[in-house]
């Protein structure tokens, strides 16, 4: 796997800049936006003459006015900030698929793969802060192999960096606490210790940390220096396969669906295959004209980029589209991909096998057809209580762990659950002289057992089986079995479990 | 006189040249193609000199009929040995039917391995018709089975069309047909279980023994035998064709 690599893009003066871009007047004025927070005005943007004269954002309107008196103070509406970075993200989606904002004023890119289209990271870098700044803002942008790390040397670091690959252990040393994206009050827990850069925590055991700054410290740490996974939410989610065919007409023909169909899977199919992968589930979308949405989906057994076939499982479900008076656009959807087993041209190919494409497909189109059809495969497992000797496989290809055992005489058709019959028997444990079953008296002519199985007492609670291999004057060879033990109060139950051939 | 012996003898042995030659043809217009034997042995023995051409019909669908459970298992214990026979060279089979009761570690004892055999369940007859066809158009399978009660000439011959193309052979296991029409089945199996063979006076059931009967073969003889298989070596024993059992529609009454 390719290692990880993120941009974060810090705005220092995002609102202020959006601000002063529409209105260049306010270009040489110190001011800052304000918002009513409990009661009070507080600053909730500056711009750099009014931060260069010593106003910082949640400080108090009066307190800033009285500092300051040409200070010009615009009011705030909630949520713009939020807004405006959303927007910049989407356009940022230029550099990268994915593109997530983060609280304050930062936007993290996940750059992984993408910074050589542009020549490397450093004209990567470049060219996305010479594209913003032609915006009118200003921006500060750190790339490393963490988030942590990124976000820390675009907000702490002097100038655009790049941290290359695993070196973000000895830039993060010299850093100030605070670049660990840590809550106020820890921060100020830590600062009031004498704890002032990175490298003094790194030092003590994470165990103490622990146990005297809570989990988010450590965490923090851990997620800047790489050593754990932290995951972002992209502000469109990908969704890597999908494919959609726009009709001039409205269609209502079973046979124009066939043919959007087989043109979305071709498209869809062609880039599975170039990516080597394959389909497992995928779902139909027909926007009809009425405004209403009709959904078909398929699943495979495995995966697959074999358009015809998967066609084929489509045209399955055609008939359960009703178009009404027309469908606009079919949208198809790879909702599950996987990767799939390059096909190959085996030297062997003559022998069918278990792991066989036109098995697989076949398969598929049984499911397609009766969604409700069960189709087993049955391998041993060890356990001697008849129904539980047998076990369903996962996979068609699934190999069996323990050998089929033949020791002893199992019949070829089970009955499930076991039919009640009546038995004339000599007592203790003598194979029954006849017995009842549908009505028909069977005479036994010879018989073999008891084979006495317990139930597993840690799977279930319950009477064991003596089991009987009996054969009538006719020659119809049966499986009889009496649960539990003769006792005087009862009739014992006996019961006819399986036909031998 | 004598001329007229030796024109007798010599107009016989035409006769029979003749008639040999004209089955002969009669098979090829009947579409049967003659197989090469060594390839297609199927280990059934005397059994297999029923057919025409003394080979067991692969690529074909056999049919069996059995009035009961005990029948049926019967039948299945048999397709279980065909089928250890037809897939020695590798291969997969499709079991299709509508509830589980094939108990599959029973058929490892007539020599396959149970987990090579897919097992398919469908709810309505027509479902495993339909899978039946698609399975015998498959070609990466080598023998798929069937479980319905009943199938009529037309069902019949749609299966016999994918067969003829794919090489797939079929087995149609059916538990109390109500009708016994005309089928495009190479053969018609009617397997009943008979008394186990045991050797000497030793107590307990012995090796199963089955009667199986051929009712009818396309191009071959019907037969009928005892068959039973000890230490995987097959006992055939030729029986007297019974006129016993003959079927015909049961009437639907009322």
């Amino acid at each position: 796997m390719m290692a990880k690599r993120y941009a974060v893009l810090w705005f220092p003066f995002l609102l202020t800049d959006w601000y002063t871009k529409h209105n260049p007047s306010l270009a040489d004025i110190p001011f800052v936006f304000a918002m009513l927070v409990r009661g009070r005005m507080c600053v909730s943007a500056v711009n750099p003459l009014a931060a260069q004269l010593g106003v910082v954002p949640n400080m108090v309107v009066a307190d800033a006015r009285a500092a300051i008196p040409r200070l010009e103070v615009l009011p705030d509406k909630p949520l713009r900030k939020e807004k405006l970075l959303q927007g910049i993200g989407l356009w940022c989606m230029r550099y990268t698929p994915i593109v997530s904002v983060d609280t304050g004023d930062f936007l993290i890119l996940d750059i992984t793969g993408c910074a050589h289209l542009w020549g490397g990271e450093k004209v990567y870098l470049q060219e996305i802060h010479r594209q913003i700044r032609q915006k009118a803002y200003e921006v500060r942008i750190g790339i490393a192999s963490t988030i942590g790390a990124a976000w820390a040397i675009a907000r702490y670091g002097q100038q655009d960096t790049i941290i290359p690959d695993n070196a973000q252990d000895q830039v993060l040393s010299t850093m100030p606490i605070a670049c660990l994206r840590l809550e106020s009050n820890l921060l100020e827990r830590l600062k009031k210790l004498g704890f002032r850069t990175v490298a003094s925590v790194t030092q003590i055991p994470s165990q103490v940390l622990k146990r005297r700054f809570g989990e988010d410290l450590t965490k923090r740490m851990a997620q800047a220096l790489g050593k754990e996974e932290e995951y972002i939410a992209p502000l469109k989610p990908v969704i890597p396969y999908a494919e959609r065919v726009p009709c001039l007409e409205p269609i209502k023909t079973a046979k124009g669906i066939e043919i959007a169909i087989e043109k979305l899977l071709v498209m869809l199919c062609k880039r599975l295959m170039n990516e080597g992968k394959g389909l497992r589930k995928a779902k139909l979308s027909c926007y009809r004209v009425d405004g209403k949405v009709r959904y078909i989906e398929i699943g495979t057994n495995r995966a697959s980029a074999h358009a015809k076939h998967l066609l084929g499982l489509f045209k399955q479900k055609i008939p359960t589209i009703a178009p009404g008076l027309g469908i606009e656009i079919f949208v198809l959807e790879a909702l599950k991909v996987e990767d799939a087993i390059p096909v190959q041209e085996l030297l062997w190919n003559g022998e069918e096998s278990l792991d066989n494409d036109a098995l697989a497909e076949l398969l598929d189109r049984f499911k397609g057809r009766d969604a409700a059809c069960c189709i087993n495969r049955f391998l041993p497992d060890e356990h001697y209580w008849p129904e539980r000797s047998i076990r369903l496989a996962i996979s068609l290809t699934e190999k069996r762990t323990t050998a089929w055992r033949t020791d002893r005489p199992r019949p070829t058709r089970l009955l499930n659950p076991p039919h009640p019959i009546e038995v004339s028997a000599p007592i203790p444990d003598y194979p029954p002289m006849l017995f009842r079953y549908k009505g028909e008296v069977h005479l036994i002519k010879k018989a073999d057992g008891p084979e006495r199985i317990e139930r597993e007492w840690w799977i279930e609670q319950g009477e064991h089986r003596d089991y009987y291999y009996v054969e009538d004057n006719q020659g119809r060879r049966y499986w009889l079995f009496r649960l539990g033990h003769y006792q005087g109060d009862r009739s014992p139950n006996w019961y006819l479990h399986g036909f031998f051939a | 006189m004598s001329w007229r012996k030796e024109i007798a003898m010599r107009t016989s042995v035409e006769k029979s040249m003749l008639i040999a030659d004209l089955q002969q043809q009669i098979l090829q217009w009947q579409g049967f193609k003659q197989i090469d034997k060594k390839d297609y042995k199927v280990g059934l023995g005397a059994l297999e000199n029923a057919f025409p051409g003394h080979v067991f019909p692969l690529g074909t669908l056999h049919e069996f009929i059995s009035e009961n459970k005990e029948e049926e298992a019967a039948s299945s214990g048999f397709i279980g040995r065909l089928l250890s026979f037809l897939m020695q060279r590798g291969g997969v089979c499709l079991w299709i039917n509508n509830s589980d009761q094939l108990f599959a570690p029973s058929i490892k004892s007539f020599g396959i391995d149970p987990d090579r055999i897919i097992f398919v369940q469908m709810k309505k007859q027509k479902d495993i018709l339909w899978a039946l066809e698609e399975g015998l158009k498959c070609e990466g399978i080598r023998v798929v089975i069937a479980e319905v009660q009943d199938i009529d000439f037309v069902q019949s011959r749609r299966l016999q069309l994918a067969v003829e193309r794919s090489k797939v052979t079929g087995f149609v296991l059916r538990l109390q047909p109500r009708f016994f029409g005309a089928t495009t089945c190479a053969a018609r199996w009617h397997i009943r279980p008979l008394p186990s063979y045991v050797q000497g006076n030793i107590p307990g059931v012995g090796f199963p023994e089955w009667e199986v009967e051929l009712l009818k073969v396309r191009n071959g003889n019907p037969s009928r035998w005892q068959v039973g298989w000890r230490q995987n070596q097959l006992q055939a024993k030729r029986l007297a064709l019974t006129s016993d059992h003959v079927y015909q529609d049961k009437r639907k009454v009322g």
